[in-house]
């Protein structure tokens, strides 16, 4: 499928919300089809802004926008057509069975006879959703109201699937399940599917390609393995038993420094962290190191490279950092 | 207007009627508020037939169309609370993403709110019909009640829509709402004849459109029933439906520029 135009595609997006909210700047995203492709931010970075452009809800200030070949700001009515949306908040109808749920959509895609009443049928139960079917939404477990979400926006066979925050609020087996569900999909059809997450290990797992986003616009793209592989190197991490005083922790900085294969020494409290090419080597010359420095060591972890660090890397700052302040900057207001 | 839109019109409002059946503690409220009108009202002001000029042989024959009236714009003026839950539970969102005219969710809500108030307004008749009010009119003077009452739902109905999409905000339209019914409703020939209100309140009622619909469906309603009356009041709440209609989906087009 390498030849196939792109199933996204989309840069120079500008949108900034009334109130002064700044939240794309610059935001440029291409998909190739059949691939599962993940936007991957802490909330209020942009990721919902621009699915909220690409499927046709919202208009950016400036930018283009192209999903499943048509212009998304132009023709919006063909991209609806093309695509299945999975927003954030569930969007079923609570009063109405799951089934209902599935007809409704089917028909406003313009489905209708068996054509629909099958393919609602066998969504129910491929999402193990066929013995809820005639029961109103109300009743469903947050999983099972996920997993009904998932079905209507897989109902009219699209070309492109947005999952925004898919397993957002969900307890841990659910979205266990919700992955290896999301996983299954990507194999289907040719299906292209754009995801977005703040949790680091759902990007990790289910994209093949991952843009990471800070402050409305990408900082890095890759494969995670690619990401991961650009830091060059492990994470190795020291705990002491005592935390060192400021000039014993400069002391100590110094002195791993000086010694070739780690780089990227940082001390802070109890905690040396830094990075090595081949970590589990470089562990006893740093263990010499510290003991000549009279610091006692309490463990020593070697870590590869975690999305985390490659946020830290590209953003700046570390993820929950970035979480907490998105939130403060966003409370009450659209993100 | 496509055939497709006509379809999608139907099943978007069938959503709509589905969910009203189905949450009965909404359906008792609508119902047995207007009794409570029926009967509190009517004992209340048993005795103000007796009051030289009023008009009506008994007061109940002179209360039904008011309480018709007075739900019609009680129930329609809360429409902007299901439109919010439905934006807030992401709904609204999920229709603007697939190809559903734009159309075909605004009429959905008209033709619900038109059915849901008509639906009412018969089982008033037939209550007041029950407690022996009579209805000289007969059938069709009934059915331009109803019709009226209906145009009027619509007015309340895409202009509590409207303040929903707006403000975004429950206390609003129950801010909005609580300031307006009563004043509506009593500066309107509801319960008492026009003959015997203060004449700047009649004054005020004359621009009332709630008035409209009372004094087009009285006036249907009548033995001897004034067309010009029926026709100019109920012309007028007509044109105010379709401005009221225009502008919730005015106010729809900058919902979406606010998502």
């Amino acid at each position: 499928m390498t030849t196939a135009a792109p199933a996204v595609e989309a840069g120079g997006l500008t949108k900034t919300y009334a109130g002064g909210v700044k939240a794309l700047d610059g935001m440029g995203v291409t998909v190739a089809a059949g691939t599962v492709f993940g936007l991957l931010g802490p909330n209020g970075a942009g990721k919902s802004t621009t699915v909220k452009i690409l499927t046709t809800l919202a208009r950016p200030d400036a930018g283009t926008a192209r999903v499943a070949g048509h212009d998304a700001l132009r023709h919006p009515d063909r991209v609806r057509r093309a695509i299945g949306v999975v927003a954030q908040k569930s969007g079923a109808d609570p009063v109405a069975t799951g089934r209902e749920n599935l007809l409704l959509q089917g028909r406003l895609h313009g489905m209708r006879g068996t054509a629909l009443t099958a393919r609602a049928d066998e969504l129910l139960a491929r999402f193990d959703l066929a013995a809820a079917a005639k029961r109103q939404v109300r009743t469903y477990s947050g999983g099972m109201q996920r997993r009904l979400d998932v079905a209507l926006g897989l109902m009219h066979r699209p070309q492109v699937l947005f999952l925004d925050e898919p397993t957002t609020g969900l307890d841990p087996e659910a979205r266990t399940a919700m992955w290896q569900e999301i996983s299954r999909l990507a194999g289907d059809e040719g299906l292209t599917i754009l995801l977005t997450t703040h949790y680091l290990e759902e990007a990790d797992r289910l994209a093949e390609r991952i843009a990471i986003v800070d402050r409305g616009r990408v900082v890095t793209e890759g494969s995670p393995d690619e990401l991961k592989g650009e830091l060059r190197g492990d994470a190795v991490h020291v705990e002491l038993r005592d935390a060192p005083d400021e000039v014993d922790a400069r002391l100590l900085a110094t002195a791993l420094g000086e010694f070739a294969a780690v780089r990227e020494v940082a001390v802070d409290g109890r905690r040396i962290a830094a990075r090595a090419d081949d970590g589990p080597a470089a562990v006893p010359h740093v263990l010499a190191v510290l003991e000549q420095q009279g610091a006692t060591v309490a463990s020593v972890t070697v870590a590869r490279p975690s999305l985390d660090d490659v946020y830290l890397r590209y953003a700046g700052r570390r993820f929950a950092d970035a979480e907490e302040a998105a939130g403060a900057k966003s409370a009450g207001g659209a993100a | 207007m496509s055939t497709e839109t006509l379809h999608q019109t139907w099943y978007m409002t069938q959503r709509q009627l589905t969910a009203i059946m189905r949450q009965p503690i909404f359906l008792v409220v609508t119902l047995v508020q207007p009794v409570i009108w029926l009967f509190l009202f009517g004992a209340l002001f048993h005795k103000v037939v007796e009051l030289p000029g009023f008009g009506a042989g008994s007061y109940l024959d002179y209360l039904v169309p008011g309480v018709v009236v007075m739900s019609a714009v009680s129930s329609n003026m809360w429409a902007g609370m299901g439109t919010l839950e439905e934006i807030e539970r992401g709904t609204l969102n999920r229709f603007l993403t697939t190809p559903v005219s734009r159309a075909a969710l605004m009429n959905a809500n008209v033709v619900q709110q038109g059915l849901s108030t008509a639906a009412q307004s018969v089982l008033i008749v037939l209550l007041g019909k029950l407690g022996g009010a009579d209805y000289p009119g007969g059938v069709l003077g009934l059915l331009v009640l109803i019709v009226v009452s209906a145009l009027l739902g619509t007015v309340f109905g895409a202009s509590s829509n409207a303040v929903g999409m707006l403000v975004r905000q429950r206390e609003s339209i129950i801010g909005i709402n609580s300031f307006l019914l009563l004043p509506l409703t009593f500066l309107s020939s509801a319960f008492m004849a026009p003959g015997l209100m203060p004449s700047w309140m009649r004054h005020v009622a004359a621009f009332n459109p709630v008035n409209w619909a009372l004094v087009s469906g009285r006036s249907a309603m009548a033995a001897d029933p004034d067309w010009g009356d029926v026709l100019g009041r109920g012309g007028a709440l007509l044109a105010l439906a379709v401005v009221a209609v225009w502008l919730s989906t005015r106010t729809f087009r900058s919902y979406q520029q606010s998502v």
